[in-house]
């Protein structure tokens, strides 16, 4: 099987980020060889959030917000399944942003890209939650008064053990860094910075090309406060590629019966090995 | 014989190990139990009470008089003393200043003994001695439910109290082949028993229990149990494990189960199935935290925007939530739909003892397509089909399928698509299923005389007072009956009807405001409906109450 398919015509305006952001999936999932039939694209509500519709794999096309846990609950059911998580920045940091502090807790074994353009662009042209300060909008007449979410850093601080910055025009690199989130054990948090061509007349191709740069390779990635640093970096420059990356124990690994066991789903169901519970109630 | 007896004093002063040791002795010498549970919402303080009734006879509810009150504290005699019958007793230390009690020394044993929490023992032991309970039970029921926690203390306490008592009854213990369980132990067995395997949800009472009861089996039993940030995530969640192809559930109480609402909406367009409870408590918003009410059901029925086949099912006792729990998840997974359980606060808390539950009656139904059987060459999730139900693929197990469910109108595919051929198609096959869980739902319960003069109707946890209100009715005056619902959406109008018509009068009881199972009897059929009774102070209705009003109706009303 492969996850290219031609049937359905995205929704996406000519020029969008997310027709490079999808190369770069499809690219990472070729060169990992992982079967389409074992992988899940998990999704909320947004112009990113149909890309299960757009790619030949399993696909769970959610509700606004709700696109980790779902996620979450598929991937405790069937770890065998490679779980990834694709929606934009208003889905995961606006209305799913209580999930996505309490699933970098939980440490699932889970890729999270995150489609970031700084704007809504489904519902034509709000501020989303990393919209810049002051930037007008469509609906943000005098400027946006909320300060934005820094998303790495925020990740970074409720403890996540991956997390990288990617940027949609450079489809190599990015599908590199998707490779990596995948063969991850744990939760792997990408932001990936896209522009909107349509909404966004702050944030475009040029703005981000002009600033983004590739971080050193004598970068270290296990370093926690050079990390941070490197989060905070969003203005004249820029910084792509992994921003921290450590070991941590799975959300899986701690429940014994999962680690040790075959997938829950594969599980053998026999109402009289429930029996014996009747006992404490005599 | 038919006794209760009351203990009440502050949370934190151990009313509850009293009343589990009381229980399991009374339990253990063949006796049936109804234990009625009323607490505040604090951990320190307030006033908190239980009450446990017993006989030799079935008994399905509390009632309003008691023989015997254990106060732990002054405020536990003025509240209840006039529930005291005129030859009942009311305990308590020696220090109070009440007449008409008998004082004991409660607080010299326990000085004696070295440890302030012995005081419920000792009452046990005078209460054991009082209604003439076997020694020898006692004692041994003490050992094993106790273990290894303080059994010495707790003995010694328990003869303090037996010595100092006298005897005013003799029981002979009859055989004791029963269980005790609350309707949340019974629901949370239930859904072991079908093989949940994902549990999620957030605490909030009178739901919780469920999910803790879970979790104290979930490593033997292989179940993930996932406290969750907060009910929104739960819902979805369980929704991702069912998809993934495991049993899952979640469960709430009124304003958790509201923020549920919005994914209930998703299990219906993507056909996943799914088992979620709403253990109600009074509302709007807070409301009673601790107390009972139904006024969720018109909630529960209308909950979800859009339009979706559901199935909403009224526990009415321990056995009910066991069976019918274990019944909802094959009836999920044949029409892959959210089937979603009503109870309540009563119903989760009060301890009953029933017969031990048959697990060989239990059946694990799912539903679930192999790959060999799919034609299509690109599988089709929402496949049009006769029934509206379409063949169901787990993602992964299937090697060379890919399933595809989604939130958007989608064609059979699962793709997006706003055509207005497939909107109403899809539709039109989702509805389909609404209609099948029409021949799917079971008839309420009868309990009464053939031809009823009078007919009551209820559904879900007043079964209990329901049925004794009957039983007791009858004895006087054999001219009532009763249908008490459990499948209650879609509503089942046959057996309504026919009894209907042969009542002269028709008495609705419920624990609300606007009486909404009348409302559903008004929107369903043609039935005039004489009489609510309705309670919504946070407390059961039981049979007493039933019984007052029912006396009062009829004797305005002459039939």
């Amino acid at each position: 099987m492969n996850c290219e398919y031609e049937l359905y015509k995205p929704s996406w305006c000519p020029g969008c980020g997310n027709y490079m952001i999808r190369d770069a999936l499809k690219k990472a999932l070729e060169d990992l060889d992982i079967e389409p039939s074992k992988v899940v694209l998990v999704s909320g509500i947004g112009q990113a959030a149909k890309m299960p519709h757009y790619i030949g794999l399993n696909g769970f096309n959610g509700l606004h917000g709700r696109a980790l846990p779902p996620a979450i609950g598929i991937k405790m059911s069937n770890k065998d399944l490679t779980v990834i998580v694709e929606s934009g920045d208003g889905d995961t940091y606006g209305e799913g942003g209580n999930h996505f502090i309490h699933t970098i807790r939980r440490n699932v074994d889970i890729a999270h890209f995150v489609h970031n353009n700084q704007i809504y662009g489904l519902t034509k042209g709000q501020a989303s939650p990393t919209t810049a300060l002051g930037q007008k909008t469509t609906l943000q007449f005098d400027g946006v008064k909320l300060n934005p979410i820094n998303p790495l850093a925020l990740s970074l601080t409720m403890g996540a053990g991956f997390v990288a910055r990617g940027f949609s025009g450079d489809v190599k690199h990015l599908s590199n860094l998707m490779k990596e989130a995948i063969l991850y054990k744990g939760y792997a948090h990408i932001d990936i910075l896209q522009p909107c061509v349509v909404w966004n007349k702050v944030n475009t191709f040029k703005w981000y090309k002009d600033r983004v740069y590739k971080l050193n390779e004598d970068y270290d990635y296990t370093d926690f406060e050079a990390a941070y640093k490197k989060a905070l970096e969003f203005g004249d420059r820029i910084p792509i590629g992994i921003l921290y990356k450590v070991e941590k124990e799975t959300y899986d690994q701690k429940f014994s019966f999962i680690e040790k066991g075959k997938p829950l789903v594969k599980a053998e169901l026999n109402p009289i090995n429930a029996q014996n519970l009747l006992e404490e109630f005599y | 014989m038919d006794y209760s007896i009351l203990i009440g004093g502050a949370a934190g002063q151990g009313i509850e190990t009293v009343v589990e040791l009381l229980e399991k002795i009374i339990k253990r010498s063949g006796f049936n139990i109804f234990t009625y549970k009323d607490y505040m919402s604090m951990v320190r303080g307030g006033h908190n009470f239980m009450q446990i009734r017993f006989s030799e006879n079935e008994i399905f509810t509390y009632n309003n008089e008691i023989d015997l009150l254990f106060a732990m504290t002054a405020e536990t005699i003025t509240i209840h003393k006039d529930k005291v019958k005129t030859d009942g007793i009311i305990i308590c230390d020696e220090n109070f200043e009440d007449n008409d009690v008998i004082k004991l020394p409660f607080d010299k044993l326990v000085k004696e003994l070295g440890d302030n929490r012995a005081i419920g023992t000792i009452g046990v032991g005078f209460i054991v001695k009082y209604f003439g309970i076997e020694y020898d039970i006692a004692v041994n029921t003490i050992k094993t439910v106790l273990k290894d926690k303080n059994v010495e203390l707790n003995l010694a306490a328990f003869k303090a109290g037996y010595e100092i008592g006298e005897s005013k009854f003799k029981l002979e213990s009859l055989e004791d082949n029963k269980i005790l369980i609350n309707g949340n132990q019974a629901l949370a067995l239930g859904a072991i028993a079908a093989g949940v395997k994902f549990y999620c949800g957030y605490p909030m009472t009178p739901s919780t229990s469920v999910m803790s009861y879970i979790s104290k089996h979930a490593n033997e039993m292989n179940i993930v149990v996932d406290q969750v940030e907060d009910e929104v995530a739960a819902l979805n969640m369980a929704l991702g494990a069912s998809y993934a192809g495991v049993r899952a559930m979640t469960g709430s109480s009124g304003g958790g189960f509201a923020l549920m609402v919005e994914a209930l909406s998703l299990a219906g367009i993507m056909e996943i199935p799914i088992v979620l409870f709403n253990a109600q408590r009074p509302g709007p918003a807070t409301g009673l935290s601790t107390r009972s009410e139904q006024a969720d059901l018109r909630f529960v029925i209308h909950a979800g925007h859009g339009e979706f086949p559901k199935m909403v099912i009224a526990l009415r006792n321990p056995e009910d939530a066991f069976y019918q729990t274990a019944r909802a998840f094959n009836l999920a997974d044949k029409y892959q739909i959210p089937v979603i359980l009503l109870t309540d606060e009563y119903l989760a808390d009060y301890e009953m003892t029933v017969k031990p539950f048959d697990f060989s009656r239990i059946t694990i139904e799912r539903y679930i397509t192999n790959e060999s059987e799919i034609e299509d060459e690109r599988y089709k999730r929402y496949k049009y089909t006769d029934s509206g139900i379409s063949p169901r693929l787990i993602p992964g197990i299937a090697k060379e399928k890919l399933v595809l469910v989604d939130s958007h109108e989608h064609n059979e595919y699962g793709n997006i698509d706003e055509s207005i051929e497939t909107r109403v198609n899809m539709m039109k096959k989702r509805m389909k299923k609404l209609e099948l869980l029409k021949e799917e739902i079971k008839e309420p319960e009868y309990i009464g005389t053939e031809n009823p003069e009078v007919l009551l109707v209820g559904f879900g946890s007043t079964y209990g007072a329901i049925k004794e209100s009957i039983l007791r009715l009858n004895s006087q005056d054999d001219k009532f009956g009763a249908l008490i619902f459990g499948d209650i959406y879609p509503f089942p109008i046959e057996k309504l009807n026919s009894y209907a018509k042969k009542a002269k009068k028709i008495i609705v009881i419920e624990q609300n405001y606007l009486s909404q199972l009348k409302s559903l009897i008004d929107e369903y059929t043609d039935i005039k409906v004489d009489k609510s009774i309705l309670k919504y102070d946070g407390r059961a209705i039981n049979s007493d109450d039933i019984i007052l009003e029912i006396n009062k109706f009829l004797s305005n009303d002459t039939i």
